[in-house]
């Protein structure tokens, strides 16, 4: 009984972290078809944004109730991001989902690294590129030749903006030393430590349900209502349910479509933030926080399909499950029988192991269900 | 009467068209080989003699990477599909050569790195790379199957665009888990050391003439995938290839199935990927799970990128420039180069779409036109100069006065 209890909670925790983490990226590939591989990277930093916050109260007293001000904080500076995405990148290459890919995969190696480098000193350099780069281009822009000589303007003050912010942030580095060249967070990874009344667990039995674990399941589900309502119930839910049937038709109705986009990606990438501050609960937040969820997650879209939520909801409780099941070698006793079943689950008892075992059932699953649990009803041939 | 004139122009036109062709076989025939040449006897003995004898590995393993970047090349630019999971064939390559050399051992000796876990007696699996013929073939077939496997099961049921790239990376995860989990098999996170493995009776690591062989067979490989790519690439399949790219649907409404060229052409892709890692674990000395890294399978796809999706003298390009400049950026900012990457994929994608080369063939030639003073070139249609069709109607019909 316990067993079997402790497999299902455990099933449930890890497929609560997925589903959340799968959330927002499911929203955004219905809606658009692209897949946002920045999303491990928006999940990290939204646990960044955890350390932040908790550092910040700390010694105030709202330190015990940090969390949820981590939670608000987290979503709007990576919807933030999200927003800033989708208008300096994905945009332009609305049509060509595969290039996207690439194109956010730059992008969420510039994130790595990002976190890992950030400083003051790195801060100021980066702010004085902008200023000038962008200021230059700004005065050009006035006169009435701009059009023709901007790719020279480009190539001619990107280096020297460059170099004159080099220059001052390496005399910044001089004069402040340790103070501004410090890293913020480092490659090391850096501990959010949950509040108190999150420490602990609920005993059932012999065993204990760590109240981090329920407080993701917690989370999840109301993220989940959350994302639910919003989508059902509100005027811009509407709108992007629409746009995700037929974008085509959306638009000839009058609905701004590319606004729709931008939204929709800012809200997919605020649920990475919050998934963020979830993972920050459950360990050591690195830079590499982010790649060990994405691949997960992305299985998450492909079994759930894009039609309806509730497809991402089975399929991450489904993978959570299973893998759990597996990892920890719950099989192993119901097999007893056969030597031979029970040495085969033996083998594969090991969480890295289980993602062996689930990716031969995902690939079996798609041979009978190709477009995933809840495909998208529709008559084009390209569905 | 007057059809019969058409159809000889069509004949002459013919016979000129594919004179043309012909040449121009030849002349790329003769520039491939000069290069070949090049790399073969000059550019060695030039950096040795310069004093840059490390160059030379090093450019023998990108000449080993530009090969994978073929195969990346025929799936990706040629047929629009988006592996990325490549490194799952290089890596099987890779390892099926260093099992081979691990294995050169006097007789009933097993590699070193069993005994550590307590395992005497040889896993079954490892039994035939005693054998060389077998290994070589391994090295090509291993990864052939996989790829062709995972690209059946994939293809048959119409999964394609982002799924596909999904799927690929999710199987590349499996492979590099399962590699990195078995110690006792494959010496897990360690990876099978090949520079200290002997072969022929002369050290692998450090024998200049291992080393050289290993060179010159990377540069004839890479001449071999080329035009074997090439060949692949300019005839019917080629033309199928771009069709499926360009629209699926109404290849299969033409009455084709595009499941078997896809999986024939994804295996192809994944041998390729096989040679190049074999290549590259002799000249770097070891294969680890590393090679199954996400990133590497994704930098893959960017050489392409950078030299030129569906031009295979781009992928070459792009895997040497791509691997020069990151080892020249990481020596010197090691901390920067992740930096400079992910602007890369951003700039390639947004900027360059075409690539460096498809770049140069259509804007950079109008560039360097305008820097010299001269005015942009035209773009034509020569096809309609040529259609026998057209010059029918001009010749025929071209003249009436309704028309003016």
């Amino acid at each position: 009984m316990t067993q079997i209890l402790e497999s299902l909670f455990g099933g449930l925790s890890i497929g609560s972290v997925l589903l959340l983490a799968a959330l927002g990226l499911a929203i955004v590939f219905g809606l658009m078809g692209v897949i946002n591989m920045a999303h491990g990277e928006f999940m990290m930093v939204g646990a960044y944004t955890t350390f932040v916050v908790q550092n910040a109260l700390k010694k105030t007293a709202l330190s015990e109730i940090y969390i949820f001000i981590a939670l608000i904080a987290a979503f709007i500076v990576t919807a933030l991001l999200g927003m800033l995405l989708e208008r300096g990148v994905v945009r332009y290459l609305y049509g060509r989902p595969l290039e996207t890919l690439l194109a956010t995969w730059g992008v969420s190696l510039i994130l790595q690294q990002f976190v890992r480098s950030v400083s003051w000193q790195f801060i100021a350099g980066l702010a004085i590129v902008c200023l000038l780069f962008l200021g230059a281009l700004k005065i050009l822009s006035r006169r009435p030749d701009f059009e023709r000589i901007r790719g020279w303007a480009i190539a001619i003050m990107l280096p020297l903006s460059a170099a004159i912010a080099l220059v001052i942030s390496s005399i910044l580095g001089q004069t402040f030393k340790l103070a501004v060249t410090k890293p913020w967070f480092g490659t090391q990874g850096v501990d959010v430590t949950a509040p108190k009344w999150l420490r602990g667990g609920l005993p059932i039995g012999t065993y204990q349900l760590p109240y981090t674990r329920l407080f993701i399941i917690v989370l999840t589900i109301a993220c989940v209502v959350g994302v639910y309502w919003f989508l059902n119930k509100t005027a811009w839910g509407l709108r992007i349910r629409a746009v995700t049937q037929n974008r085509n038709m959306s638009a000839c109705l009058g609905i701004p479509t590319k606004t729709v986009d931008a939204v929709t990606f800012a809200i997919g990438s605020g649920l990475a933030g919050v998934a963020g501050v979830a993972v920050s609960l459950l360990g050591s937040v690195s830079s590499n926080t982010g790649q060990s969820y994405i691949v997960d997650t992305f299985m998450v879209v492909v079994v759930g399909g894009v039609g309806k939520l509730i497809g991402s909801i089975v399929a991450a409780g489904a993978i959570g499950t299973v893998s759990y099941v597996i990892g920890s070698n719950a099989v192993g006793p119901l097999v007893g029988f056969s030597s031979t079943l029970k040495s085969f689950f033996e083998f594969f008892a090991t969480a890295s192991m289980a993602k062996v075992m689930v990716f031969a059932m995902i690939v079996v699953f798609l041979q009978f269900r190709p477009a995933g649990l809840f495909p998208q009803k529709g008559r084009t041939v390209d569905a | 009467m007057t059809v019969e004139t058409v159809e000889a122009v069509v004949d002459v036109q013919a016979g000129a068209s594919v004179r043309r062709r012909r040449q121009a076989l030849l002349t790329e025939m003769a520039i491939a080989a000069g290069i070949t040449l090049l790399l073969l006897f000059i550019i060695p003995a030039i950096l040795t003699a310069s004093g840059q004898g490390v160059r030379v590995n090093q450019l023998g393993r990108f000449l080993a990477l530009a090969i994978a970047a073929l195969g990346i090349d025929l799936i990706w630019g040629f047929t629009g599909l988006l592996s990325l999971g490549h490194g799952i064939f290089f890596a099987l390559g890779g390892y099926a050569l260093a099992m081979y050399l691990q294995l050169q051992l006097p007789s009933g000796q097993i590699p070193e790195f069993f005994n550590l876990y307590g395992v005497s007696e040889l896993p079954r699996f490892w039994q035939p790379f005693y054998s060389f013929p077998f290994t070589l073939i391994a090295v090509v077939v291993i990864p052939m199957l996989v790829a062709g496997g995972l690209g059946y099961l994939v293809f048959r049921n119409r999964i394609r665009g982002v799924y596909f790239s999904i799927l690929t990376q999710a199987a590349l995860i499996v492979f590099f888990n399962f590699f990195n989990g078995q110690q006792k098999l494959i010496n897990g996170t360690n990876g099978l050391k090949t520079d200290t493995a002997t072969l022929f009776g002369l050290q692998v690591g450090s024998s200049p003439v291992i080393q050289g062989t290993f060179y010159v067979l990377s540069v004839l490989l890479l001449l071999a995938a080329y035009a074997f790519c090439r060949w692949l690439t300019s005839g019917r399949m080629g033309r199928m290839l771009v069709a499926i790219r360009d629209d699926e649907t109404r290849v299969r409404f033409s009455g084709y199935n595009p499941t078997g060229y896809k999986v024939f052409v994804f295996a192809i892709s994944g041998a390729l990927a096989g040679i190049a890692g074999a290549l590259y674990t002799v000249q770097s000395g070891i294969i680890t799970p590393k090679a199954m890294d996400v990133a590497f399978s994704i930098e893959m796809v960017i050489w392409v990128a950078v030299g030129g999706r569906a031009t295979l003298i781009g992928a070459i390009l792009g895997a040497l420039i791509v691997n020069f400049a990151k080892t020249g950026l990481s020596e010197k900012f090691p901390e920067y180069w992740l930096f400079f990457q992910g602007a890369l994929f951003l700039v390639v994608v947004t900027v360059l779409p075409a690539g460096i080369l498809g770049w140069l063939r259509t804007e950079g030639v109008n560039w360097l036109r305008s820097l010299m003073g001269r005015r942009e070139q035209l773009i034509t249609y020569p096809s309609l100069e040529e259609d026998p069709d057209v010059q029918y109607e001009r010749k025929n019909l071209g003249d009436r006065e309704s028309d003016s």
